[in-house]
This record gives C-alpha cells, sequence and structure tokens, in this order.
C-alpha cells in the first residue's frame, strides 16, 4: 500500500469516513511529510500541529458517532498566509503582520472546517499577494519542488509547492493577475480561479478587490472540483460575492469533449515562447480534439495592452486597500516617544512594507493622482472594457478557450527580481481572465527538456466552472502526467 | 522622463510612505521605467468607450441590518501594537 500521504482527498476523506483510516492518523501522515519535505521547499509560514490534531480527533469522535462529517471529512488542507484563520497567525507574507492573529476565520476557512477539513498550516506567498515568484514574501524563502533553484511561481507560491510535494492534501490560493494558475503550472498541479463573485473574499486580505479571487489548488482535477464546491457559494458577508447558486460540480466531470468547441487565441501563441511549452501546449490542444473537440482560432485583439492596464487598476486598488496598514490597530508599529500620527504612519509602513509592495503602492498612488487620474486609472478602465469585450465576442462561438498559462517554465529564484517589468511579463497570459472576470483554469501538460512542468490553461464564460473542469478532467484522463511527482 | 524624483517625493507624501534618499532614487527609476511601458495605452483610441465598472451583478444582495460580529474582544485588543486597558493607544493627535 502507498504511503497515507499519496492518497488523493477523494480516497482519503472516502477512508477516514468509512472508518478505514483516522483524521488523526491522516493529520499525523500530514505532519511527517511536512517535516520531511519542508527543509528542501519551504513551503509553509506556521504549521498548527496542535490545533490540526485536535480538530482531527474532533472529527473521529463524530465519525464514531454516526454523524456525517462532510465530504472532506479529517483531511489535511493548507491554506495561502493571507486567508484568515482564528487563533492562527495570519502574515500575508509581510513583516507588517508578522505576529497578526486574526480573531476570526475567513468565509472559505469556515467552510474548509463545515465540510470536514482539518487546516494543518499556512503557506507562503508574495508580501500582499503582488508578486509571480513568491520572492517577495516579507516572512519565507520557498522553492519549487521539482528543482530547488527555481521559483515556485507566484503569488501562491507556498499553496502550490505544498500540495506538489504532497505535504497537504489540497489548498485554497488567491489569484489576482495568475497568483493561483501560474504557480500551479510551475509545480504541475491544478489550480481553479473560479468566476469574480463565485466565492467569498471574506476575512481574506485585500490586494485588488475588482480582480481578487480564492481558489482550490489541487494534486488532480477532481480534488479541485471538491475543494471548489466546499467554498462556492453566495455569502451575505461578500457583497460582491453572487446570489446566483452555486451547483455542486465534484460528481459531474465525466462529460467528455465530444461536440464541445474550443477556441485557440492567436494573440497567446506568440514569438518569444519557450519552443517546449508551445509545443507541449500545442500537443494538448490535440489531445482534446482527438476526444472529440472542435477547435478553432480566435482572436482577442487587446491582449498587448493587458499588463500595462491590470498594474494600473490592481495598484491602484492596492494603494486604496493597503492604507489600512498604519500602525493603530494590528500589526507593526514603529514610532519615537513624542511622534506625530504622520510620521507613525509613514515610519511603521516603510519598516514594514517590502520594496515590491511599496513600489505598486507608489505607481497606484500616482495613478490616481491629480492632473494623472485620466490619463492612467481611467484609460485603464476604459481599456479594461475592451478586453472584456474581446473575450465575450472569441466565447460567443466556443464553450471554452485553450491557451498556455506562461510563456516559460519556471525561472531561478533571482532571475527577474532587478527589474519589475520583467516579473511582470509572466502573468501575461493569465491577468486579461482577472480583467474580464471570467474562471480561469491551470492543468499539467508535460514537462519541458529540463524536466520543469508546464500548463495547459482553459478559460470559460461567467459561472461555467462546470465546462472547464469537465475540458480537464477529459484532458488529464487521456494523458499520464499527473503520475508523475517531484524527487523530494 | 514620465516621472521625476520631485513627484515621487509629492506621491510618497501621499502615500503615508517614509522612503530613504536611496530608495526615492530606485523608485524614481523604476516608475519611470513601467510608466515608459505603459505609455502604449495612451496612444489606444478609447473616445466613446465606457470604463468597466464593477464586475458583480447588477443587483446588489441586501441582508437583515442585525450584528453579526461579536464585539471587540481580547483576541481584537489583543493585535493592538499599543494599548491601555480596552483601549487602542496612539500619538496625540490634537495639539
Amino acid at each position: 500500500m502507498s504511503a497515507l500521504h499519496d492518497l488523493s482527498l477523494r480516497d482519503a476523506a472516502m477512508r477516514v469516513r468509512r472508518r478505514e483510516v483516522s483524521a488523526v492518523e491522516l493529520t499525523r501522515a500530514t505532519l511527517a511529510r511536512i517535516a520531511a519535505t519542508e527543509p528542501q521547499v519551504g513551503a509553509y509560514l506556521t504549521v498548527c500541529g496542535d490545533e490540526a490534531l485536535a480538530a482531527a480527533a474532533a472529527i473521529d469522535r463524530r465519525v464514531a458517532a454516526g454523524e456525517d462529517v462532510g465530504r472532506l471529512a479529517g483531511v489535511p488542507i493548507a491554506l495561502k498566509d493571507i486567508i484568515c484563520t482564528a487563533g492562527v497567525r495570519t502574515t500575508a507574507g509581510s513583516r507588517i503582520l508578522e505576529r497578526f492573529v486574526p480573531p476570526y476565520d475567513a468565509t472559505v476557512t469556515a467552510r474548509l472546517r463545515n465540510a470536514g477539513a482539518v487546516i494543518v498550516g499556512k503557506l507562503n506567498c508574495d508580501e500582499f499577494a503582488m508578486g509571480s515568484s513568491t520572492e517577495n514574501s516579507g516572512v519565507g524563502t520557498t522553492r519549487n519542488p521539482w528543482d530547488g533553484t527555481r521559483v515556485p511561481g507566484g503569488s501562491s507560491g507556498g499553496s502550490a509547492a505544498a500540495v506538489a510535494a504532497r505535504s497537504c492534501f489540497g489548498a485554497l490560493g488567491t489569484d489576482t493577475g495568475g497568483s493561483i494558475r501560474l504557480p500551479a503550472a510551475y509545480c504541475s498541479v491544478v489550480g481553479l480561479k473560479p468566476t469574480y463573485g463565485r466565492v467569498s473574499r471574506y476575512g481574506v486580505m485585500a490586494y485588488a478587490s475588482s480582480l481578487d479571487q480564492v481558489g482550490p489548488l489541487a494534486r488532480d482535477v477532481a480534488d479541485a472540483a471538491v475543494l471548489f464546491d466546499a467554498i462556492a457559494g453566495h455569502d451575505a458577508k461578500d457583497s460582491t460575492s453572487s446570489p446566483r447558486p452555486s451547483r455542486a460540480l465534484a460528481g459531474s466531470l465525466e462529460g467528455g469533449v465530444r461536440g464541445l468547441r474550443l477556441g485557440m487565441p492567436r494573440e497567446y501563441f506568440v514569438e518569444g515562447m519557450q519552443p517546449d511549452v508551445e509545443r507541449a501546449v500545442r500537443e494538448a490542444v490535440r489531445v482534446l480534439e482527438t476526444a472529440g473537440a472542435s477547435v478553432e482560432s480566435v482572436s482577442l485583439p487587446h491582449s498587448e495592452y493587458a499588463i500595462a492596464t491590470y498594474y494600473l487598476i490592481a495598484t491602484a486598488e492596492a494603494s486604496s486597500n493597503l492604507a489600512r496598514y498604519d500602525g493603530v490597530r494590528y500589526g507593526l508599529r514603529v514610532a519615537k516617544p513624542g511622534s506625530s500620527v504622520g510620521e507613525m504612519y509613514a515610519g511603521t509602513r516603510a519598516a514594514g512594507l517590502g520594496a515590491e509592495v511599496k513600489r505598486r503602492i507608489m505607481l497606484g498612488t500616482y495613478a490616481l493622482s491629480a492632473g494623472y487620474y485620466d490619463a492612467y486609472y481611467l484609460k485603464a478602465l476604459q481599456v479594461r472594457t475592451l478586453i472584456a469585450q474581446d473575450f465575450t465576442k472569441a466565447l460567443a462561438g466556443c464553450d471554452a478557450l485553450v491557451a498556455p498559462i506562461a510563456p516559460t517554465t519556471a525561472f531561478r529564484l533571482g532571475e527577474k527580481t532587478a527589474d519589475p517589468l520583467t516579473m511582470y511579463l509572466s502573468d501575461i497570459f493569465t491577468i486579461s481572465v482577472n480583467l474580464a472576470g471570467l474562471p480561469g483554469m491551470s492543468v499539467p501538460c508535460g514537462f519541458d527538456g529540463d524536466g520543469l512542468p508546464i500548463g495547459l490553461q482553459l478559460i470559460g464564460k461567467p459561472f461555467d466552472e462546470a465546462t472547464l473542469l469537465r475540458v480537464a478532467a477529459a484532458y488529464e484522463g487521456s494523458t499520464e502526467w499527473r503520475q508523475r511527482g517531484p524527487r523530494l | 522622463m514620465a516621472i521625476t524624483r520631485d513627484e515621487v517625493r509629492k506621491v510618497a507624501a501621499l502615500a503615508r510612505l517614509r522612503l530613504e534618499p536611496a530608495e526615492e532614487e530606485r523608485l524614481t527609476a523604476d516608475l519611470d521605467h513601467i510608466l515608459d511601458a505603459f505609455a502604449k495605452l495612451r496612444v489606444l483610441d478609447t473616445t466613446g468607450v465606457p470604463p468597466a465598472r464593477a464586475l458583480a451583478e447588477p443587483a446588489t444582495p441586501l441582508r437583515d441590518d442585525e450584528v453579526l460580529n461579536p464585539p471587540a474582544d481580547d483576541a481584537v485588543l489583543a493585535n493592538a501594537p499599543a494599548r491601555e486597558g480596552r483601549h487602542f493607544r496612539v500619538p496625540k493627535i490634537i495639539e
């Protein structure tokens, strides 16, 4: 029999429900796996072993009493450290929140617990989710489990790395411009960014509120569907969450792709892409064609404006959202005795925020400031309309779009830290999806010549996660990529 | 130059960020480089294009006006950088 940490999330939950394995055993196995892999990976910022074992014991008691404890019965799950957990520190990867202990659970945390999950720890990320490599974390360093000299991707790098290292059965991340999909691709796991409004952000630290969305990272498509089902749906505490009912999808992945129409955006197959990536993605499209989908070329003509549009809108929103980190109610405070409140704000933020966060606050403040608002922020909002319309037109004749996640595989630690713009370009194929508010997904689709993972991107119509999961399941079922794991 | 060092200083004051001289210099160069690359947006004709609005569905859901969060308790105050009894302590604001 394989080790407990190798079970799928679904198998693990089923065995707990059938009392073939206890939640405490699963949790102990996960804690042992964390201890074994963390020296190489560094995915976790906090491991809450005592709390997890207590929660697992409570699940076991309820199972023994004959209760239905939920679809995630006793399964150890970990969360990006931007998602609040009552009583367990939540840093957002920032020194300004290094000792912050939330007094409440985010809605997604509470929903996972209600479904029976055991929260086993908190995962590293770029500070306030701002980055594409997790190198902007002020709290820890995460390495790609496939190659320790490479980044795991970001900003949910710890989430992707932990799932790839099998040091949790599944994880949640957030995706503002690709932050679930990019690390999922770089680490060969499945990542789903749901439609804007599908999952509550209550208790999730805000970066750019018109773009942020929470979603699962998992070992396979069916596990991702189970996690998605657990967190999706309206939440009165997040007024941007959609009131439209969320249908459970985990049981309906088997439809196949016969008769589905898939569009390949011309602008996403461009010069300068790593040849192995282009080859793998085109081969994945052929696999879907062989399985019965029809594939046609579509155009997203405003793609070249997406990076500028995104980085103006996201930073403008961030400059406002991050005003709350002022040293008054929580987090770090830096103030000399007798200093004014203004000096306290400026000194606290200078000491507590990292270089990239300061850069984005500055860019956003500038884009919103008198004299520049129309030229930058308003202009970006207009182009956002054009980008969203491109997708509406392209998806009018298709069921979903297929594309690469990123132009290259995982780059080396330190390779892109000198030039912020080079780092921003890692998001070139993912950010438009956030600007348009659509669901997007990353599915492993092969490896490059150095053995580094490649991701296939699926993009769907609003609230049509069902089609994405169905296409992803059909693709995954026709290939063997998920049988491969990193050597740890 | 898309942005000057003087403008960077003004923006930093608006953003309540104290910058060291070296940071100021680096940020001026970075923002100049970024804004220069973003200048391509300005030449795109967007006459008559409405700015994107919030993506949330048109009807904002309403709920009853009742307190759902627990009142401030020790778990909230425990995060205070400085406190006095059940109060957050802050520097003097009014002279």
